[in-house]
């Protein structure tokens, strides 16, 4: 019983330090080309979660638009953007998280969306506006799983 | 260009070696339809955005655009026997039927040049407006909405009587300006994803998003039965799906803005033979 308690204490002093130090979409700095050094959330990524993600439809649908072998159990891989087979070896971490969070910055025009900036096309749907597409959380997870692909 | 000359070798490839040709389109697979062939290749106008124009049914797999070779094997002509009926069929306080007026026939011509400018409204035409302008001040009937099953079956009767007319809709004089909107609506970024019908159709046209094969979102082939829904879809609810996809407030449909859409996105085509009722997945 009291270790239960102590546990959920725990989680619960947890959850509101990882959500004091997530850094607020408008509040991401960027560096040179685009760039985002530090981590969006201070907890490290998983991977696992972050291949999910690249395949999920509702969330990054990456797939959508690259070639990803690691993921060739996926019948249909997309033949808008480069192939990331190999995308860990061309850029570091932080070229890989500012291409997520705001692809604008590093690619101009760029088709891709931006996944953690508020401020994207005209007449967003109201159950989207105001929101990020992926959270900071599953950012660093997809980015998580981009370093393993190497 | 490159990109759509490299899937077109590779579809040939693909059947050469006797693959599964099916998911692959064909830029040279023909429509012939009863012993006519229907244009689905035209070139674009002169410093027009695109160089080569291709009806979105070579971008379909090979049982898709297998249906639209026979009128009997096209789920479509279900509605456009549907089309039929309605036509002859009295309704309202006049006591009148589209037939009482009209034969079908008398309308060989009209597809290709809608939307165009109508003077005594004082505002662009959609065929769907002519149909409830009858309906309202001729037969003393109720307006059909936009995208409902009896008014595609409609569209789709009266377009049938252009089938293989090229697409050759005004972009000048009185709709000037509703053009130039349509432009702007078509190269604007919209919603969460943030991208431009330009983006897809225009850009990427040829390429897989996943599951699916972009074309060039042309619009000579509406109405359209979509297996997808099993039914006839309007040129608007088409627009209203792309603008949700992307997490946009689609426009209504009917808005100023669609017809505005309307309008540019056939000029884009102007040339491309009509093929209503099209089938695509
Ligand atoms: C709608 C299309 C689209 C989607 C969805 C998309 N991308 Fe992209 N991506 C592109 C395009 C196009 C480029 C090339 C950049 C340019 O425009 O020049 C690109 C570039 C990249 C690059 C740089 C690759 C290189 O070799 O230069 C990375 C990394 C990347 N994307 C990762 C992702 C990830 C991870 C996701 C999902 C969370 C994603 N993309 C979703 C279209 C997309
Ligand atoms: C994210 C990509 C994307 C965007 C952006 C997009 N579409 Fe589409 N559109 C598609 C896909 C996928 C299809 C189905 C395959 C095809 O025909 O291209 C489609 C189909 C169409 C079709 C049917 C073509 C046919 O032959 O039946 C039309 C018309 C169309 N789109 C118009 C538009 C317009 C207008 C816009 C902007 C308001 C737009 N699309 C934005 C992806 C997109």
């Amino acid at each position: 019983m009291r270790s239960l308690a102590i546990a959920s204490i725990g989680a619960a002093i947890f959850a509101t330090s990882a959500f004091a130090t997530e850094v607020a979409p408008d509040s991401v700095t960027f560096g040179e080309g685009g760039t985002v050094a530090t981590s969006l959330t201070g907890v490290a990524g998983d991977p696992a979660s972050g291949r999910k993600l690249f395949a999920n439809r509702k969330l990054g649908n990456c797939l959508a638009c690259h070639v990803n072998s690691e993921l060739s159990e996926q019948q249909f891989h997309g033949e808008i953007g480069p192939s990331l087979d190999g995308v860990a070896s061309r850029y570091d971490e932080a070229k890989l998280r500012g291409i997520l969070v705001n692809s604008k910055m590093s690619f101009e025009d760029t088709m891709m969306p931006s996944f953690y900036r508020l401020k994207n096309g005209a007449r967003t749907m109201k159950k989207f506006d105001g929101k990020t597409i992926l959270t900071a959380q599953q950012l660093e997870d997809v980015l998580a799983y981009l370093k393993t692909l190497k | 260009m490159k990109k759509l000359l490299s899937t077109v070798a590779l579809g040939i490839a693909a059947l050469t070696i006797g693959q599964a040709a099916s998911a692959d389109p064909s830029r040279t697979a023909k429509l012939v339809i009863d012993g006519t062939e229907i244009s689905t290749h035209a070139k674009g106008m002169a410093g027009g955005p695109l160089d080569e124009l291709y009806s979105g049914w070579l971008f379909r797999s090979d049982e898709t655009r297998a249906l639209q070779l026979d009128d009997f094997d096209n789920p479509a002509f279900v509605f456009v026997d549907d089309g039929e009926t309605l036509f002859n069929k009295v309704d309202g306080s006049e006591g009148k039927s589209c037939s009482s007026c009209h034969e079908a026939g008398d309308f060989k011509g009209l597809r290709p040049v809608l939307p165009r400018w109508n003077e005594a409204k004082g505002k662009i035409y959609s065929m769907e407006n002519y149909i409830n302008d009858c309906r309202t001040e001729r037969m003393g009937a109720d307006k059909w909405k936009w995208s409902k099953p009896k008014m595609t079956s409609m569209v789709a009767l009266i377009s049938l009587q252009s089938r293989g007319l090229p697409i050759n809709v005004a972009t000048d004089g009185p709709v000037a300006d509703i053009y130039e909107k349509g432009k702007e609506l078509y190269y604007t970024r919209v919603g969460q994803l943030d991208m431009a019908c330009s983006n897809c159709h225009e850009d990427n046209y040829g390429n897989m998003i996943r599951a699916d094969h972009l074309s060039q979102g042309q619009i000579n082939g509406f109405p359209t039965y979509r297996l997808k829904n099993a039914k006839l879809n309007s040129i608007h609810a088409r627009f209203k799906g792309c603008m949700k996809n992307i997490r946009a407030k689609p426009y209504g449909q009917g808005s100023d803005e669609f017809q505005a859409l309307e309008l540019y996105v056939a000029s884009r085509g102007n040339g491309l033979s009509v093929e209503a009722p099209s089938v695509r997945n």
